[in-house]
């Protein structure tokens, strides 16, 4: 390397940094150094103020006997469950009908995805009262119209994790719609062309070129949605404010377990132990993924 | 297909999109509806999808009801803006960096932030809090805003559209004697302008609408941000439908006004991501 040129690069990685230094900063203080000060975290016993005790592995041994975590983490499982599949079959539809060259798709676009931009706390607000056990609830109301008595939504265990995912099946529906809308419009018109003058059938075009070639757009909604999935906290919070989540507990997730643990308890090691808990598990089903993508998705 | 059949099958499909679309856009008319209905039509044990007169004192009571409510609209509109005007600033420069410049560290820095970004912000928020706790900023502006100040995937994002921009334009802009800074703030910044206004408004909207950070950031009553001050409002006033309806509407309003203004640079920001994976 000439000195000159070396002497550049070395101006150039001084720039540079500066550039980076304020993204940088901010990244390593709040995203980067807490990955691992959460890791040493969860090896104490800690209210992050007067009490710092060593407890080493402790944490992690006391929550794989915990049955409130256990419990948190198999409602975490129902609701990821109850919600990506539903949610994912009927965006797919949804875009589907979208996609067949219809008058007004913005019109109808818009009321598919207005949920989605809705906070949830305010959103949440509504669907208490529509899931009002009385017949003054709506989704009650909407029943009665089929000859089906009211039910408790909110109060009834066999019931709250059903309404939770209803809820949450909704507010995503639109993302997904749009996502999936976008994937099969990027699809070339003439494979469709082609299939149709060889007399193919709906269904054939469907298996053969659409849902291959729509293969990674499904891929990212599958991933996306089970991660989010798994970090919901705020619609429990707000459909039961009084409670440690769902009737005897039955939609209290993993997050909300963290957040009771944290900040009604104080267990502030115990807390980051099931942070990790649900890194450990996001991470683990993200390679599953990637390695079934790796046989079933396929790029143009 | 024949023409008959074409006809049966394009209409099975506006009549499925229709239910479908008025059975997402209920709880809108459900809230809407409730926010402006009299007592007589509220506690009846039935539901009254038609109020037959509109109240719209309804509004006005739920905001004299929490004397808080003005300050914590300000509260949320403030951090949404001062968040999203930094966010943008430090994406741009460090998005620069990575698509303009050859510097040491560059592949290794920038795997390092892709990888913080499969970290679930969840797993963070404990050793967040303690850090904010120590800095001595519980309760304060500061907490509410500092800590997101800078996004992985916006600066993936803009760095995206940098890299379409020829360096050639560099070049010819050095000889001129233009200054990396300038080159930046004057030519690039409004060549991408587009992906400004759609990660501005991600952000402002995440602002917006996040709850659980500064539901445990914030302790005090002028501090909290209009989605924890509704999620209080619920727990005081949780028998009046009435009133927390009209507060959700308030709520909700702003960003679907937001929402209509600026929907398609929204729609196709969201249609990018999908597409790009």
């Amino acid at each position: 390397m000439k000195p000159s040129h070396s002497r550049k690069y070395a101006r150039d990685t001084m720039a540079a940094y500066l550039y980076l230094a304020p993204a940088l900063i901010i990244l390593i203080v709040f995203h980067f150094f807490p990955a691992f000060y959460a890791l040493y975290l969860s090896l104490f016993d800690t209210n992050l103020f007067g009490r710092w005790n060593w407890v080493g592995l402790g944490n992690y041994a006391q929550l794989l006997r915990d049955q409130d975590f256990l419990r948190s983490l198999a409602n975490t499982g129902k609701y990821v469950l109850g919600t990506v599949p539903v949610g994912m079959a009927l965006a797919l539809v949804i875009a589907g009908l979208l996609n067949q060259r219809i008058r007004g798709l913005a019109t109808y676009r818009t009321a598919f995805f207005l949920p989605y931009v809705t906070p949830v706390v305010a959103i949440s607000i509504v669907w208490t009262w529509i899931y009002k056990e009385d017949s003054a609830g709506m989704l009650n109301a909407v029943l009665s119209w089929f000859g089906i008595g009211p039910q408790a939504w909110l109060l009834d265990p066999k019931w709250a994790m059903f309404a939770l995912c209803l809820m949450s099946i909704w507010r995503h529906l639109g993302y997904n719609v749009v996502i999936f809308l976008a994937g099969l419009q990027n699809i070339p018109a003439e494979y469709y062309e082609a299939a149709e003058i060889d007399g193919a059938s709906g269904w054939a075009m469907f298996s053969k070129i659409t849902w291959p070639l729509l293969s990674p757009t499904t891929y990212f909604i599958t991933i996306i949605s089970i991660i989010g999935s798994f970090q919901v906290f705020t619609q429990v919070y707000v459909l039961w404010p009084n409670a440690l989540g769902g009737p005897l507990g039955t939609t209290r997730v993993v997050v909300k377990y963290l957040y009771d643990m944290a900040w009604g308890s104080y267990q502030f090691g115990y807390a980051s132990a099931i942070g990790y808990m649900l890194f450990a598990i996001i991470f683990v089903l993200t390679l599953i993924q990637r390695n079934v993508a790796g046989r079933h998705v396929h790029y143009q | 297909m024949s023409k008959a059949r074409k006809t049966a099958h394009m209409t099975l499909v506006y009549i499925l999109l229709t239910v479908g679309a008025v059975m997402m856009l209920m709880p809108f008319y459900y809230m809407l509806s409730t926010s402006v209905k009299a007592p007589e039509e509220l506690y009846v044990n039935r539901l009254v999808w038609f109020p037959s007169k509109i109240v719209w004192k309804n509004y006005a009571d739920a905001w004299n009801e929490e004397p808080y409510f003005p300050r914590y609209f300000f509260n949320s509109a403030f951090i949404a803006t001062i968040t999203t005007a930094l966010q943008l600033l430090t994406s741009a420069l460090a998005a620069y960096a990575f698509s303009n410049i050859d510097f040491w560290g560059k592949e290794t820095v920038f795997m390092i932030l892709l990888g913080t970004m499969m970290i679930p912000s969840q797993v963070t928020l404990v050793p967040n809090y303690a850090i904010i706790a120590r800095l001595g900023w519980i309760d304060t502006y500061k907490a509410l805003i500092v800590p997101f100040t800078a996004s992985v995937f916006g600066i993936f994002m803009m760095r995206q559209f940098f890299q379409t921009i020829p360096l050639e334009m560099w070049d010819a802009a050095q000889i001129d004697g233009c200054s990396r800074f300038r080159y930046l703030w004057v030519v690039m910044v409004p060549l991408a302008r587009p992906i400004f206004v759609t990660s501005g408004l991600f952000t402002f909207i995440g602002g917006w609408n996040s709850f659980l950070w500064p539901l445990i950031v914030t302790n005090s009553d002028h501090l909290r941000t209009i989605q924890v001050g509704l999620s209080r409002f619920n727990q005081e006033f949780g028998t009046r439908p009435d009133l927390l309806m009209a507060a959700s509407t308030l709520a909700i309003a702003p960003l679907v006004a937001l929402f209509f203004v600026a929907q398609n640079q929204f729609i196709q920001g969201i249609a990018r991501t999908g597409l790009k994976s």
